[in-house]
């Protein structure tokens, strides 16, 4: 059977963490959770605003999962520091999941702004999960300071282009002594399988799944995908080959001359 | 005057951060909000002792959708 996913001593039996932005009802995100199977969904901290009702952390909790607070939006170490903080004393978690983006037009992470505030929350007790470049040194940095994993992008958030850059990806898993979870760029089921095929822990989805034209149908595909994946990695695949190798016998065909 | 979520509000004089909560009608007592003071978190178990100066910028935050 397929391990699970340890990350920082805490097994999921799920490698699919859910994103729950950009779902436009929280009934299908709710469904979108049972479909998925994941045992962790990521929320974002905002100001709160009047008259709100806490409904997305009541769906949650009827669920069972856990929440995975993003520090989304920051774009300073300081303040993804900060906003750590506020979700550790909100939700009573001391996970995070680490942003700090460099680009409003590309959300790209800002590396060196993402290695400070790592190091600082790691030395604060957080279980950090840092959202970063597929850049294998970057990667091994963030997991030298003390990250309980590392989460390489596969392409932009939301942009849905898939793994851009799988050989990197295999280097960062190559080389990794922590889980590997590709965050962003997954845009359908075949890129969460490939992601672990590549080896990797786990996979984040949201967009993938909230803005699929069937978001439900899509959660329960990607949670598939991520099953076929960690079994074909598990099996083996096949060398790639430049020529051809028959699969049938060469010898004992019938001479069927004219 | 102190200001709550980048919006000036007319507070009584000194409130503690669970007044200052009561008066927004946000229940102090509700799982799932956080407070920061003039960028510093402040704990939960400061809020009916911690009290707030006048121009005080507080940030109420609280878990939404997101990635």
């Amino acid at each position: 059977m397929i391990a699970a996913l340890v990350i920082a001593g805490r097994s999921f039996r799920s490698r699919l963490i859910l994103g729950t932005g950009g779902f436009t009802r929280m009934a299908t995100l709710a469904d979108a959770i049972d479909a998925s199977e994941t045992e962790l969904v990521t929320v974002a901290m905002r100001r709160v605003e009047p008259g709100s009702d806490g409904s997305l952390l009541d769906v949650i909790a009827a669920k069972g999962v856990d929440v995975l607070p993003n520090t989304a939006g920051c774009f300073t170490a300081r303040d993804a520091v900060r906003t750590a903080q506020l979700a550790r004393e909100a939700l009573e978690t001391d996970w995070v999941k680490l942003e700090v983006i460099g680009d409003e037009r590309t959300l790209l992470p800002d590396a060196p702004e993402l290695l400070v505030a790592a190091e600082q929350l790691v030395d604060d007790g957080f279980v950090v999960l840092p959202y970063c470049n597929d850049d294998p040194i970057l990667a091994r940095r963030l997991e030298d300071v003390g990250c309980a994993a590392v989460m390489p992008l596969g392409s932009p958030i939301g942009s849905g282009r898939g793994i851009a850059n799988p050989a990197n990806l295999t280097l960062i898993v190559e080389q990794a002594g922590v889980p590997v979870i590709l965050d962003a760029g997954v845009g359908t089921a075949s890129d969460a399988a490939l992601a672990i095929e590549l080896g990797c822990g786990g996979v984040l989805c949201a967009s993938a799944i909230s803005r699929a034209t069937d978001p439900v149908a899509m959660a329960h595909a990607i949670r598939h995908a991520v099953l076929a994946g960690a079994l074909a990695s598990g099996a083996g695949r096949i060398p790639r080959r430049t020529h051809a190798r028959a699969s049938s016998p060469l010898e004992g065909m019938p001479e069927l001359a004219e | 005057m102190i200001y709550v979520n980048g919006k000036p509000v007319q507070s009584t004089s000194q409130p503690t951060i669970r007044d200052l909560l009561l008066e927004l009608d946000i229940d102090p007592d509700r799982a799932g909000i956080a407070v920061a003071v003039d960028s510093e978190v402040a704990r939960r178990g400061t809020w009916p002792t911690q009290t707030l100066a006048d121009g005080a910028h507080v940030e109420i935050v609280t878990a939404t959708q997101g990635g």
